[in-house]
Formats: structure tokens, sequence, C-alpha cells
């Protein structure tokens, strides 16, 4: 790595045994009405009626370590990448250097200032102009009156948004819109950067200048970055070194092309039984009014497809109440967290309170190419269109697509993730021509 | 790299510890985004509106004369020898400088949740700057008032005499009590907010009552003269002599009390001091819980 050659390599992010922890169960009452009847119930030990439908109460104040001892050295001018599964705690990492939550234990030390682009456009309001959206967000990302001054003209610059820069923002297209965040964010004087996958906004062209500005940022002008993302090729074309987190832990830290094939072999395809029961969920409702207990794939000893043999998956589900319908859709992603695309939602019929079902469905697999995928899965009340989401588990299920259809070459990176059906040829005509 | 000399940091990262974790240098480094929050809050509140920034005189002027014809001409709870719709606009004008100062700020944390968990900044700036922003509306009522206290002066006398006094020097001090009054219990309030939304709902109520129980639509010689043993019931009220000293500063009515008005001093620093520990405790961690 070019940065181990410098002679003195100075420290600007100093973590040391960073701990974040969450209380399970404790989501907290909200009135306080709420918390008095869930005191007085503890107190004579009834149960409590606030709590959600079905916790186990032997879960309950249980704690869940979203980071579990990180120690880490950030030296300046690197530009960190930051990998790992939903819920290896990258963003708990991101939020506690950005400051916008504390740690359970351990402390971060650094030098100068941290910009944290956790989102762009934060702060912008849309009645203000775009001038007076950039002083405001400048000032909201720590900048002060003068720096924006200084900085002007750039910032109109790289937005491409000159003309219109004194017109209201609500009036933008939503892709002037992040340009001119974007610019706002890229132009700030901090020390030490904290980007989350950000550079997915505008146009390829405005991406690609993107990239090039953080580059710049990281090397040439002697910045700090620290890059989290699910996008490889972008953490390829940024990083000078990057770590691995799982469970809260580092399990790598070093050469990008390693942290890479370490991530990817973190998909584990040896897993056929998921219990869901007890873990966490992507949202603070999700798995209250109905929860999914465990997921199987059915007659399987590893998770493993050959391509168009049909997936067949067992899930156990619990509804907290009755439900006209239920409906279920999978998010599938491929193994480095790129989306593929969604199953057509699916009703697996009406519910009634208390009860559990078990439900068996089979996903056709022969449009995937080969590689390794997992999904996400996602029960919903309703229509997709206003869907009301009922329960979807933080757990990715990993699965594995090999080819066996000699058919056709070796499949491609390049050529994405979908086997498409071939297109049916209505007519060739023969002229002389 | 173990053998590294001992590191200057700026800036060190904790777990929430010690009750007063305020950082006043960082506040003021930022005190560009106050500034920007109170320009913010007149540039787009009045847009897209007919009046525009004439409502923020209009508001006083309607609720002023209201005051006036119910509880001055109908009630006769005004203040004798001083013209009541000076009298009303007076009182009137430092009550809703104290609560907006505490509506502005009750809901901080709740109403900023989507932009706190996206971006790090002194949360204090958030009240800070609401405070500001009813601080500039107080100045300009204050200027429709004196325009009004013109007019009586020279041409309203049948209808009262004004007259202005030495403590009209003491009136900034009286404002910033007023000020440090209402920050203090809107940060409280924002600060149990996160927790318990119940009180965003009593909060609007609550400053209401509070008015009534505040000499604003009428005046102390009424209660002396009616049920003098709510006097000092009255006085323990931390926002009745601000009113009153602000009244008798600029209209030369009523009696004032240095004794109470440094009791109010005391307590509004004790309400700021509560609020200031409750918000430093909640801003850190309140993006888990809200």
């Amino acid at each position: 790595m070019t940065m181990q050659t410098q002679p003195a390599r100075e420290p600007v992010i100093q973590i040391t045994g960073l701990k974040k922890q969450y209380r399970l169960g404790q989501i907290g009452g909200g009135t306080l009405t709420a918390d008095l009847q869930s005191w007085w119930a503890r107190v004579r030990g009834k149960e409590d009626p606030n709590l959600p439908i079905g916790t186990d109460t032997r879960l309950f104040g249980q704690t869940f370590m979203a980071l579990n001892g990180i120690d880490l050295t950030v030296y300046k001018g690197e530009a960190l990448g930051i990998i790992g599964r939903n819920g290896a705690g990258k963003s708990t990492l991101l939020k506690i250097l950005s400051r916008i939550t504390a740690p359970s234990a351990g402390e971060i030390k650094f030098n100068g200032r941290i910009s944290s682009m956790l989102e762009v456009g934060t702060g912008f309001n849309g009645e203000m102009t775009g001038r007076e959206n950039i002083y405001m967000n400048g000032s909201i990302l720590g900048m002060t009156k003068a720096e924006v001054d200084a900085k002007l003209d750039q910032i109109i610059e790289f937005s491409e948004c000159g003309e219109f820069i004194d017109t209201p923002v609500k009036r933008y297209s939503s892709g002037m819109f992040v340009k001119l965040a974007f610019a706002v964010a890229a132009h700030l004087d901090s020390e030490i950067m904290v980007m989350d996958e950000v550079l997915a906004v505008g146009d390829m062209k405005f991406q690609q200048k993107c990239l090039g500005k953080m580059s710049d940022v990281a090397g040439q002008e002697g910045r700090t970055v620290l890059y989290v993302s699910h996008n490889m090729s972008t953490i390829r074309q940024l990083c000078t070194r990057c770590i691995v987190l799982d469970k809260g832990r580092v399990i790598f830290d070093g050469n990008v092309e390693d942290a890479i094939a370490i991530y990817m072999e973190t998909t584990d395809v040896n897993v056929v039984h998921y219990d869901l029961e007890s873990i966490g969920r992507m949202t603070s409702s999700a798995g209250k009014r109905l929860r999914v207990l465990s997921l199987d794939f059915e007659g399987k000893e590893s998770s493993v497809f050959a391509a168009g043999e049909p997936l067949t998956v067992r899930i156990r589900w619990r509804a907290g109440q009755t439900f006209d319908s239920v409906n279920m859709k999978l998010n599938i992603h491929y193994r480095d967290s790129s989306p593929v695309g969604i199953t057509h939602p699916v009703s697996l019929g009406a519910a009634e309170a208390g009860k559990v079902y078990t439900t068996t469905f089979t996903f056709d697999t022969s449009i995937l190419s080969e590689g390794q995928y997992f999904f996400y899965l996602d029960v919903f009340e309703r229509e997709l269109a206003g869907a009301i989401c009922l329960d979807k588990p933080n757990q990715e299920f990993a699965f594995e697509i090999t080819n066996t259809d000699r058919t056709l070459p070796e499949w491609s990176a390049g050529w994405g993730h979908i086997h498409f059906a071939p297109v049916q040829v209505i007519e060739t005509e023969e002229s002389n021509g | 790299m173990e053998n590294m000399p001992q590191e200057q940091w700026s800036t060190v990262i904790r777990p929430r510890s010690g009750w007063f974790d305020i950082d006043l240098k960082e506040l003021w480094q930022y005190r560009d985004l106050v500034t920007m929050f109170v320009k913010r809050s007149f540039t787009t509140l009045y847009k897209q509106t007919v009046l525009g920034p004439a409502w923020i005189l209009i508001n006083p002027l309607i609720t002023t004369v209201i005051f006036t014809v119910v509880f001055g001409g109908i009630a006769g709870l005004a203040e004798e020898g001083v013209p009541s719709f000076l009298f009303y606009m007076a009182g009137n004008a430092v009550w809703s400088f104290f609560s907006s100062c505490i509506t502005g700020t009750a809901n901080t944390f709740v109403s900023n949740a989507g932009l706190f968990g996206k971006v790090y900044f002194p949360r204090l700036t958030m009240p800070i700057s609401q405070v500001l922003i009813a601080l500039v509306n107080l100045g300009i009522q204050m200027l429709m008032f004196f325009i009004f206290w013109v007019w009586f002066y020279f041409f309203g006398q049948e209808y009262g005499t004004v007259s202005m006094n030495i403590w009209v020097l003491a009136l900034p001090a009286v404002l910033l009590l007023v000020m440090v009054l209402g920050l203090g219990v809107g940060i409280i309030v924002s600060s149990l907010t996160t927790k318990y939304r119940d009180l965003a709902i009593v909060v609007g109520f609550g400053v209401q009552l509070w008015m009534y129980a505040t000499p604003v639509v009428y005046s102390m010689s009424e209660i002396a003269a009616n049920s003098p043993r709510l006097l000092t019931l009255m006085r323990l009220n931390p926002m009745t002599e601000p009113v009153l000293v602000f009244r008798y500063a600029l209209l030369g009515c009523g009696e004032i009390s240095p004794l109470w008005l440094l009791y109010s001093a005391v307590f509004s620093l004790v309400m700021l001091a509560v609020g200031v520990v409750l918000f430093s405790r909640v801003e850190k961690t309140f993006m888990d819980t809200v």
C-alpha cells in the first residue's frame, strides 16, 4: 500500500474498545401512562400490558451488542472502506463517529473536525433558494459563514446549478437537488469525512465526478475519508485500506482486495434452518403484530441450487391479531448486497389472532445466473401499493446458484445477474440488400 | 505505534457521563448556524403569504384589541389611569415572547429527529435560535408599541397618562430573565418529550393556563382589591414580577418589588440549569429512544 511507504503515519482517529449496546424489548412506552402501567404490572408480577405481542419475556431486558469492542486506528490521508453485512455494525459505527449517538463503552479520540455525510441535503429547505441552502447546509455541516463565502463560487460551479442558484430548491429536479447537496458536502474543509453511500447520487456522469472529487479529497488534499458502502467497485476505486465488520467486531483490517474477498465469504450457504423469533427486525414496528418464527430451506443440506432447481422454503409465523390477508415478497440481493429484484407479492391467506401458521413456497431460480445470493423476507399487510410492513427479520437468507446449463458460455460478471428468457423471434425475412 | 508520543486529540467521544456535559466553546463555534436558523425561520415563515411579515404585527394587534375590549372594557380588569390599550399591548408583548420561547423550544428533539439523526451539531443551537426568533419578534412588536405610546403620550391624555421611568434601563435585564426562564422551561419539556410525548400536548395548554396565573389580562391592583390573599401566591409565579416591572417601566402603573424580581431571576436560573442538565443527558442518546 502506498500509505505504508510514508515515513511517519500520523493517527487521526483512535478507537479503543468501542461498544454500543441496545436493549431488546425496552422500546420505551412513549407515553407516561404506558410507562406507569408497565411499572405497576411489574410490581404486581403480572404480564406487562404494553409488551409487543408474543415477546418472550425471558428476552425482555436482554441486550444486543451492535458494536462489540472495536479497536481501530486511522491514519492521516487514508481512505478507509468499511464493509460488512447488514447488521454488522457499520451504521452504528458511523453514527457514533459522527456523534449522532453516544457509545456505551470505549472511546474515540480524533484530531480535527469530522463531517458526516450520512445523507446529502440535510436541512435543505424547499422554500429557500439554492444559494440560501448552501449557507444553511454548510453551517449545519459545521462551516462558518466566512468559509462558505470563500467556497461559494466553487460549490456553485461544481453543482452545475449556476443559473438556478437563486431559485427556491423546491423547483429543482431531484437530480439538481442532490448535485447541489453533494457539492456543499464535497467542499467541506473538515479533516475527516465520514460517508455512507452518498456517492449514489445523480446521473452516471455526475457520479464519476463525485468519485473523482472524493479521491482528490482523500489523496491529494491529505484528508482522511471513512467510507461505508455495499458497492464493491466504489470501494475499490476510492479506498486505500478496508475493514470488514461482522457481528459488531472487526474481522479483517488491511488490503482492499483481501477485505472484499473475506466479505464475500461471509455469505453462508451451509445454513438451512434459521430461528427468527429472537433476532432483530429491520424496523421498530416489524415483528410486533405478526412474527416470523423460523425459516427452512426444505429438503436440503446446503442452500446450493442447480440452475432451474426450485428453491423450496418453509416458514412458520404467528399472527398476533386477525388479518384479512397476509402478503409476502422476497427481496433478492447478490452477495455483494447489490439488489437483484423482488418477487411479486403473494398472499399467504387470512390469519387469526394467536395462531401459528406454516407456509411452504417455492421460488423459481431459473432466471438467476450462477453466483451467491441472499434474500430478505418481507411480510406485509395489504397490497404492495400502500403496504404496511408486518415483519421483516434482519437476516439474510443465503443461497447459491450453480450453472448446469451447458448451452450457455461461462457467465460474465458484466452481464448482471438475471438470465432472461430468450426473445421471441417473430420473423426473419430475407432480402437482397 | 505503541511508543507513540502522547497525542493531543482535539475531541474525545465517550459514553454519556457527568451532569454538565455541554461544550460551550463548541456552541460558540456554531454561532453562524444559529444565525442561519433564525434567518431561515423568517425567510420561510412568510413565503407564499399575502401579508408576509405584516403578520408579526397583525397577531399582537388583534390580541391587544380583543384583550382591551373583553378584559379591559367589559370586565374592567385593566389598571386605572393608564390607557388600557397600552396596558394590554405591553402585557401581551412580554407574555407572547415568553410563551413562544417555551413552545418554540419544547419540540426541539421530536420535530428535528430527522435532522438530528443525520448530522451532528450542538443540539442547543436549536432552542437558542428559537429564543432569538422570539426576541426578534418582540423587537418588532416593541417598535409598534412605541409608536402607540408616543401617540397616547401626546394626543391620548383622555384615556389616561403614560410615563416612562428609570426602570426602562432595567428592561433588557428583565427580558433576559424572561428569556432564561422560557428557554429553561422549554428545554426541560423538550428533553422529557423524547420519552413522554404527553408533554407535547400539555405544553400548549399549560402555557395558556399559566398566562391566567400571571397579571397579563388583569392588574395586580384588581387582585389586591378583590382577593388580597392571592397576592403572595401570585408572586410565587416567576413571570408575575417581570410583567409588572415591564409595565411599570413603560407606563408608570402598578407597584413593583425588587426582591420578588430577584426571586424570579434566581428561579429562572435554576430552571435553566436544570434544563441544561436534562438536555445534555438526553441529547447524546435520544436517537436511540425517539
